[in-house]
């Protein structure tokens, strides 16, 4: 414990912490929206497709989050789109994006003179990288993203409960939709520095599925991820640090192992 | 009789595409005090014509009138189709209720007195005891009940219910049409439903629709009226044979 309180002396280990903390309200609250809507095929479509972004922006010299900023709102606005058109889940063009994202990325890798030495990270995360710039751009979006679901939460869980209804108390439902997935798709972004692609969604869907084990309420499923989120990112933090482990996996892992253990608890008092 | 005119509808043409015509020249139109049963085959397009009258689906052909000169100021109380809504959702009782009260403000904060009301309904509906409860923990009729608070709460000037007596048993049918029968003292009622039995001693009159909507002005269904009702069916096993259309009376 000494031990502990001593490494938050390091900048490096506080701005882990910091970026854990603000990680997990993102993926709480997004993660919360994205479960109840069903839509969490979707979301993996747009993190797999942001990798693209992330080759292209590594190729072009540029900062390869900005790159998967693009190609992740991109994607995220294209397949809003189809599904308003359509009414309907379009699920063979969502994995052509989402495989189509992962080869963009992959061949601008190759053509990139010299490796590559983040693309480790960012395909399985690394909380302890983080730098204070990012900080500053996730508690941007943090602000942005509590300030949207206090403002509008009615509006918000409307839309996503019952949008034709929504529409005709006279609503623009389609607008907001297209804004929350924007939002949805920055949050994704956001999130690979310390989850990485490849295990993302999971920290988008796990504290969920944890919080509806004790609720079916939208608002408390929010705060009740946001608290196993941070639980379980503590834990995949002091994993990394001594084990030297990917962080993403880390805290995948554990959360895992808190949903299990709830979930046979929960089995075991309901029978007797 | 209130003849003061909430929607008009002229010449209206509807489809999810141009290439296919669900409804072909409507023209209607529902009254203040109005209590109208429509009926008509699966597929038939009535839920596309309670689209159409509520903005969901913009008409390809001809124009709707509302009282006011925007949709958003008539008030409307919509019961959908059940087939469409998502059990799962995690979303208590009472908030979907609340729902009805939105009034177009996207910053809507619910008042005590609001919640009340809810609840109230919800008491009506012999459903107090679940007003916390997750929607997945009632059935598909409580389901309906609450959907028709929903519809109600905000005291609308029109009230469009999609076959609200699906899932509900016999008992609360009867209650159902006896809410409806008050509800209709203060507002025009659109009620979509196959129980063609039962309606005639609810609604005021009928009308008929299978791509051309067939207005009845009176509520009793006559084997005339059965003719028109059935006449799709007709269709299919004896091809494009001429039928009988109702005219107004
Ligand atoms: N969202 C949609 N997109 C495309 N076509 C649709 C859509 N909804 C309905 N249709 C088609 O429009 C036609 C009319 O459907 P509608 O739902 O209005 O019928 P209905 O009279 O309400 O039938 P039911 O009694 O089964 O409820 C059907 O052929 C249906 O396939
Ligand atoms: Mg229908």
């Amino acid at each position: 414990m000494q031990e502990i309180i001593s490494l938050l002396g390091f900048s490096f280990f506080s701005n882990a912490v910091i970026a854990g903390l603000l990680t997990s309200i993102i993926a709480g609250i997004a993660g919360t929206y994205i479960v109840s809507r069903k839509i969490v095929f979707i979301s993996g479509g747009i993190t797999h497709a942001s990798f693209g972004g992330i080759g292209l922006a590594y190729f072009l010299g540029l900062n390869p989050f900005f790159g998967a900023a693009v190609f992740a709102v991109l994607s995220a606005l294209g397949i809003e789109w189809s599904t308003q058109k359509a009414q309907v889940r379009e699920d063979s063009a969502i994995a052509i994006l989402w495989s189509l994202g992962m080869a963009i990325g992959i061949i601008f890798v190759f053509l990139t003179p010299g490796y590559a030495p983040n693309l480790m990270s960012f395909l399985f995360g690394n909380i302890l990288t983080v730098t204070t710039t990012d900080i500053i751009t996730m508690l941007a979006l943090t602000v942005l993203l509590i300030a949207g679901i206090t403002l509008f939460y009615r509006l918000i869980l409307y839309i996503a409960f019952d949008q034709e209804y929504t529409k005709t108390l006279g609503f623009n439902t389609t607008i907001v939709r297209y804004i929350i997935s924007i939002i949805i798709a920055l949050s994704i972004v956001m999130s690979i520095r310390v989850a990485g692609i490849i295990l993302l969604l999971s920290l988008f869907t796990i504290p969920q599925a944890i919080a509806n084990i004790f609720t079916h309420d939208f608002k408390k499923m929010i705060f009740i991820s946001i608290a196993f989120s941070f639980l379980g990112v503590l834990t995949g933090l002091i994993g990394s640090y001594y084990f030297n482990l990917p962080s993403g996996a880390i805290i995948i892992f554990t959360l895992i192992i808190f949903w299990s253990i709830l979930k046979v608890t929960i089995k075991l008092f309901r029978t007797h | 009789m209130d003849r003061t005119p909430i929607i008009n509808i002229k010449n209206v043409s509807a489809g999810y595409s141009p290439d296919k015509i669900i409804l072909k020249n409507i023209n209607f139109t529902v009254y203040k005090n109005d209590f109208i049963g429509i009926i008509g085959p699966n597929g038939g397009g009535k839920s596309t014509l309670l689209k159409v009258i509520l903005g969901l689906l913009k008409p390809l052909n001809g124009e709707i009138s509302y009282k006011e000169k925007s949709y958003n100021k008539v008030n409307i109380g919509y019961l959908p189709q059940i087939n469409t809504i998502d059990k799962d959702f995690p979303i208590k009782v009472i908030d979907v209720v609340l729902s009805g009260l939105m009034n177009g403000n996207p910053f809507k904060r619910f008042s005590r007195p609001e919640k009340q009301k809810a609840i109230d309904l919800l008491s009506k509906m012999g459903l107090e005891k679940y007003q916390n409860n997750p929607i997945s923990k009632l059935s598909g009729g409580q389901m309906q009940r609450v959907y028709l608070c929903r519809a109600i709460i905000n005291n609308p000037e029109l009230l469009i219910l999609d076959e609200p007596n699906t899932y509900v048993d016999k008992n609360f049918e009867k209650e159902l049409y006896q809410h409806l029968i008050e509800l209709n003292q203060k507002m025009a009622i659109l009620l979509v439903t196959h129980d063609i039995g039962t309606i005639s001693s609810v609604v005021k009159t009928i009308a008929c629709v299978n791509e051309k909507l067939h207005y009845h002005n009176s509520n009793i269904i006559s084997e005339e009226v059965l003719k028109t009702y059935n006449c799709p069916f007709e269709l299919i096993t004896h091809g494009h044979i001429p039928h009988r259309v109702l005219d107004n009376h």
